[in-house]
This record gives C-alpha cells, sequence and structure tokens, in this order.
C-alpha cells in the first residue's frame, strides 16, 4: 500500500456569515492515494469547492484532521502551509487564472520563483512542461495570443512544472467546448498515468466524472458515495447509473443548511 | 532572488499602468522637485548673504545707538562728529573708524534722475570697508574737512545718471544741491534683492549740511584683530554710554550679524522645506491610494500566486517594492528636475540658488520613505488576502 497524499477525517468546514454558522463540511472523511484518478462531484452549494481549497492546503479546516504531503495543516503556519502548497498541489482552475501580460513560459516557471529557482533554470523546466503538453511552439505568446485550450495546457503545465504529489482540477473543462475540453481530460489523464500524479477532479459534469477510477460523490456538506472502479468506463455515457447518489448511508434528516 | 523576480514584478506592473503610475510619480515628482528647489533657494541666498557680510570687509565693529533686536523701535541718533572723536581715541587710530550719516534723495543729472541712497561719510571708509573704485578717486580728508561737494557714485546710479558719457568731472544735483563726480565705484550686485550700488558717497560733513544736522547714524570700527573686537565693542559701548546716558548703544561684529541673518535665513529655509514636504506628503497619499486600486484590481492576481505558493510575505514585499518604486523613480525625477531649474534660477533670475547634497540626499531619501511608510497598508493588506476569496474575486 502506498503512502497517502492526502488524508482527511472527519473534516468540517464552518463559516460565520452575519453571526450565524453555516457548515460547508460537515465532517468529511477520505484519503487520495498516490497517483490515483478522483473525480469529485456534486451540484453547486454541495460543498465541494470548500472541500477542493481544503485539500489544496488553500484554506484549513474548522474541525477535524487534514494531512496533506504527511503534514498535519493544523500544525503549520501561513507561510509553511503556501511552501506545502508550492511543493505538494498543483491548481488548474476553470478560469484557468493567468497572469495577463505575462507569457505562457513565465506563467508556467511562476511556482518556481516562489520556490526559489534561478531564472535560467525556470524556464528551461517550464519550456520542457509546456513541451509535454504540446505548446513547445507557444513559449513567448501571451494567454490572450492563445486559445481556451491552449491556456488550460499552459495551466495544467504551470500545474505540473513543481512535480507535485497531487494535481486539484476544478472544472477545467468548464469554459471549454466539448471537443477542446476533452482534448484538455485526455491530456489530464495522460499526465496522471505517465507521471503518477494523483489526479483529483471537480465536476458537476458526470460524463467527465465517469471516467475516474474513483468517483466521491458530496452532497450537503457531506460525501454520499465513494465508489471505485477497476476499469472506467470508455466514455461517460456508458456509466451513468453508477454516479447515482441514491446508495447513500446517510439519513436525510442530517442534511439540511449546508453552503 | 525572490527580490530580483519582486523588483521585475514591481516594474511590469508600472509599465503595464503607464499613465496612471506617470500621475502618481507625478505628485511625488512635483513634491520633491520644490524641495530641493526651496532647499537650493534658501541655502543660495545665506551663501550670498554670508559671502556679502564677510566681504564688507574684516574684523568690523557696526555701532549704533538703540538695540539690534527684532522688534525695538529705531532712535533718533544722539551721536555727532565729536562723539567719532572720541570713539577714535578709545580705538587709538582714527583711520580705522568710518560713519555714515544717510539719507534718501533724488539725484539728477541733466534730465535725468535717480531716487538713490546719499551717505555721509569720512575718508576713511575704504580703509574699513572693503570698497573698490572703478574710476577716479576717494574723498579725502581735506574733502571732509572743507565740506568740499564732491560725490563718489554707486555703479547703478552712474549708468542710470550718466548712460552714455563719462561721469567724471559732471555735475550732479542731490537734494537740490549740485556735486563734482569725483570717482565711481566697482559694483557689488544685489543682496535679498536690494541693489548695493544704489548709493552715493559724499563728504559727512557736506551731507550734514545739505539735511541741516548735526547727526552722525552709526560708527563702523575695524577693530585690529578679531581676539579683542568683543573687548573693544564694550568699551566703545561704555564710552559712547558715558556721553549720552539715556540712549542704549549696540556694538555687533560680522559674526553676530551672520549668526542672526542666518538664524532668519535658516527658519526661512526650513518653512519653504516644510511646505514643500507638505506637497510630498500629498503625494505620498497618491501613492498610498494607487496602490491599494492596484492591490484591488489584481487581487484574482494575488490568490493565484498564493495557490501556487506565494507566502505572505512574498506578496507584500511585492507591493511594497511597486510603491518604493513608484516614489523612489518620482524622487530621482524630482531631484533632476529640481536641480535643473535651481540652476536656471540660479543663472537667469537675480535670486542665488545652491544645490547641496544633503538635500538631495534627504528628499531622495524621503521619498523612498514616503513609498514605504504609504506603501506598508496595501501592502499588508495584500499579503494577508486570503486566497480561497482572492481566487473567486472579479
Amino acid at each position: 500500500m502506498t503512502v497517502a497524499a492526502i488524508e482527511a477525517v472527519d473534516v468540517w468546514r464552518t463559516y460565520e456569515l452575519d453571526g450565524v454558522s453555516v457548515s460547508a463540511l460537515r465532517g468529511v472523511s477520505l484519503t487520495i492515494d498516490q497517483g490515483e484518478y478522483v473525480a469529485v462531484i456534486g451540484p453547486s452549494g454541495s460543498g465541494k469547492s470548500t472541500l477542493m481549497h481544503l485539500l489544496g492546503g488553500l484554506d484549513r479546516p474548522s474541525g477535524g484532521r487534514l494531512v496533506i504531503g504527511g503534514r498535519d495543516v493544523a500544525s503549520l503556519t501561513a507561510p509553511e502551509l503556501a511552501t506545502l502548497r508550492n511543493q505538494t498541489i498543483g491548481f488548474v482552475f476553470q478560469a484557468f487564472h493567468l497572469l495577463a501580460r505575462t507569457s505562457a513560459v513565465d506563467n508556467v516557471a511562476l511556482p518556481l520563483v516562489y520556490r526559489g529557482v534561478g531564472a535560467r533554470q525556470r524556464r528551461e523546466r517550464a519550456a520542457a512542461m509546456l513541451g509535454r503538453v504540446g505548446l513547445g511552439h507557444r513559449l513567448h505568446h501571451r494567454p490572450n495570443q492563445l486559445s481556451g485550450g491552449e491556456q488550460q495546457r499552459v495551466a495544467i503545465a504551470r500545474a505540473l512544472v513543481t512535480e507535485p504529489a497531487v494535481l486539484l482540477a476544478d472544472e477545467p473543462t468548464g469554459n471549454l467546448d466539448s471537443v477542446t475540453g476533452e482534448a484538455v481530460l485526455e491530456l489530464l489523464e495522460r499526465l496522471n498515468a505517465e507521471s503518477g500524479v494523483a489526479l483529483v477532479m471537480v465536476t458537476h459534469d458526470q460524463e467527465v466524472a465517469a471516467r475516474a477510477r474513483r468517483r466521491i460523490a458530496v452532497r450537503d456538506g457531506l460525501i454520499r458515495s465513494d465508489s471505485r472502479h477497476d476499469r472506467p468506463g470508455p466514455d461517460g455515457a456508458a456509466v451513468p447509473a453508477t454516479l447515482d447518489p441514491a446508495p447513500s448511508a446517510e439519513p436525510r434528516s442530517a442534511l439540511g443548511g449546508a453552503g | 532572488m525572490r527580490v530580483a523576480e519582486a523588483w521585475r514584478v514591481a516594474s511590469d506592473a508600472l509599465r503595464a499602468n503607464r499613465m496612471r503610475s506617470l500621475l502618481t510619480m507625478l505628485g511625488v515628482i512635483i513634491g520633491v522637485a520644490s524641495v530641493v528647489i526651496l532647499v537650493a533657494i534658501g541655502t543660495g541666498t545665506k551663501q550670498q548673504v554670508e559671502q556679502q557680510v564677510e566681504g564688507l570687509g574684516s574684523n568690523l565693529l557696526l555701532v549704533v545707538p538703540g538695540k539690534i533686536e527684532v522688534g525695538t523701535a529705531p532712535v533718533v541718533s544722539p551721536l555727532d562728529l565729536r562723539d567719532v572723536d572720541a570713539v577714535s581715541r578709545v580705538v587709538g587710530d582714527p583711520a580705522r573708524v568710518a560713519v555714515t550719516v544717510a539719507s534718501g534723495a533724488t539725484a539728477r543729472a541733466g534730465n535725468r534722475s535717480d531716487f538713490t541712497t546719499v551717505q555721509g561719510v569720512l575718508e576713511t571708509t575704504p580703509s574699513v570697508f572693503t570698497r573698490s573704485l572703478a574710476r577716479g578717486r576717494y574723498l579725502t580728508g581735506a574733502d571732509v574737512d572743507t565740506s568740499r561737494r564732491v560725490a563718489v557714485l554707486g555703479a547703478s546710479v552712474a549708468r542710470t545718471l550718466f548712460p552714455d558719457r563719462d561721469p567724471l568731472g559732471q555735475q550732479v544735483t542731490l537734494a537740490g544741491v549740485r556735486f563734482r563726480v569725483i570717482g565711481v565705484f566697482a559694483p557689488l550686485g544685489q543682496s535679498l534683492g536690494v541693489d548695493r550700488d544704489d548709493e552715493v558717497h559724499v563728504p559727512v560733513t557736506a551731507a550734514q549740511r545739505l539735511w541741516g544736522t548735526q547727526r552722525i547714524d552709526g560708527i563702523a570700527v575695524k577693530a585690529p584683530d578679531r581676539e579683542r573686537i568683543d573687548q573693544l565693542g564694550e568699551r566703545i559701548v561704555a564710552e559712547l554710554s558715558r556721553r549720552h546716558p539715556d540712549t542704549e548703544f549696540s556694538a555687533v561684529t560680522q559674526q553676530q550679524i551672520l549668526g542672526v541673518l542666518g538664524d532668519i535665513l535658516g527658519v526661512l529655509t526650513g518653512v519653504l522645506a516644510a511646505i514643500a514636504g507638505i506637497s510630498l506628503l500629498v503625494g505620498g497619499v497618491g501613492v498610498s491610494n494607487i496602490m491599494l486600486v492596484s492591490v484591488r484590481e489584481r487581487t484574482r492576481e494575488i490568490g493565484l500566486r498564493k495557490a501556487v505558493g506565494a507566502r505572505p510575505r512574498d506578496i507584500g514585499v511585492q507591493f511594497l517594492l511597486e510603491a518604493v518604486l513608484l516614489t523612489s523613480i518620482g524622487g530621482l525625477t524630482g531631484m533632476a528636475l529640481g536641480v535643473g531649474t535651481a540652476l536656471l534660477v540660479d543663472a537667469f533670475s537675480p535670486i542665488p540658488a545652491a544645490i547641496t547634497w544633503w538635500s538631495l540626499a534627504l528628499a531622495f531619501g524621503v521619498s523612498a520613505a514616503v513609498g514605504i511608510v504609504f506603501g506598508v497598508v496595501p501592502a499588508q493588506r495584500a499579503g494577508r488576502l486570503d486566497p480561497v476569496v482572492a481566487l473567486r474575486a472579479e
């Protein structure tokens, strides 16, 4: 058995809104192993984004234990948590989040800046990574000179340039048309298979989720199902039934005002 | 390494908003330039006055009735030429004692006229004060003894009354009485905006007769050496007080005059610099304002940087450097503008201006400090942003 990349035990996340406590996560336990391909699925407001922020070390749990890369998040200061993100996690966002006035290669090199890598080596590694995502010919283009699919591939290269243990992708195809989205998904899957980075993809698209080996359904701040599939379906349409959140063990009465 | 990267990011950010950066800098530029210019004018004026006071002559002692203090009323002088003789006896050498009785008067020559200061003096004036003649000769003892109506013209009086001919031997009419020009002074220039060449020297006896008075306004003594100058002043004041018990007398040295003038000009320079400093402060507020806008505009960028591993400090340093860069470039530009303007003012206007290295260092230091002081709040705000919230920002 491999060492867990991320381990969450009874994790809560509660927000104070105008004096009222709202729990976005209400006791979530899960483990992300190295090299896994996991889809986190759930409707908007289910708490899946909150879960993603916690798994990526962008946020801290209000209760429970969260261990990322072998380190308990609760024991880390803000700078230590930032360093942990830099070393362990790669993020891919729906909106790409590329720096607009910065070339593709410098966008990809950005995480290495905060790792203290020298300028020349940063560029070399960023250029190599862009080559791996098929953008070796677009090094010096700016985001506005790239298509949506290309921008997301730059973002993927940026997420992987630090060789993280986990790649967290939040609706990575949400801003892309289906053909481009398919290409981006294939790229993510290929990198997952090739480099052994765990791929955790948050989506509300069941077809996308159906491709993963493991599907975690989140609703009302709780994990409703966590199912593994030895062989992923050839495409999403073939296996919709397994994703139905019906086999939930949680009684309905426990669910309620989730943010 | 990270600092180098932060510099690059900061300069990129400034370039991306050229107009805004420029306008923000303008506040700092104007502030720094005005500090440099006003301090230069203050310093230049002080230096000029010091030079002129020192240029009057060496080891001078000025004796006048009344107190030399700001706010005391002028006193009608009780002195006359007998008191001058008494002072000469105290000094021990009449050649070291000069006098003046002065009044404004209109000088005329032909159809030209000039309102000027007529000074009644002794022939000893050139041996007490440093004055040199451009042409002719100065007054003699015989001129004074016989109240001869002869005059030595200041350079600008000579230029006004005799623009195209030699004044020597010509007649000038002073307060309606005709005098013969025997000499013309070499020009002295201006002091605090006053033309020092706008005067006419005549024998003190002739001047007293002209105005129907026996009065002497003041006595100047050239002390034999600097060490005993204060002691000599005290003896002269004691002698005059004995002769005129109802009047107070003051003896001041050049050093004392320089001290008083230096204090006044120092305060003036300080006030000017403070006023200019206020504009620098306003420039700093502008920097703070624009940095807050910049942080808000780039909230998503901050969120992304944090997501990929930027620590709060990394973000804070980046924005602080941006503010410091803004004010430093503004400061350097303002310095260049200030130095250039000060040099032009010095060269092409009667106002003197002198650049001192400390005023430049101060102006630059203050502008960089303004960047730090006014950049620190926006930088802290950026550093503390919650990455989750920042990534969601519109």
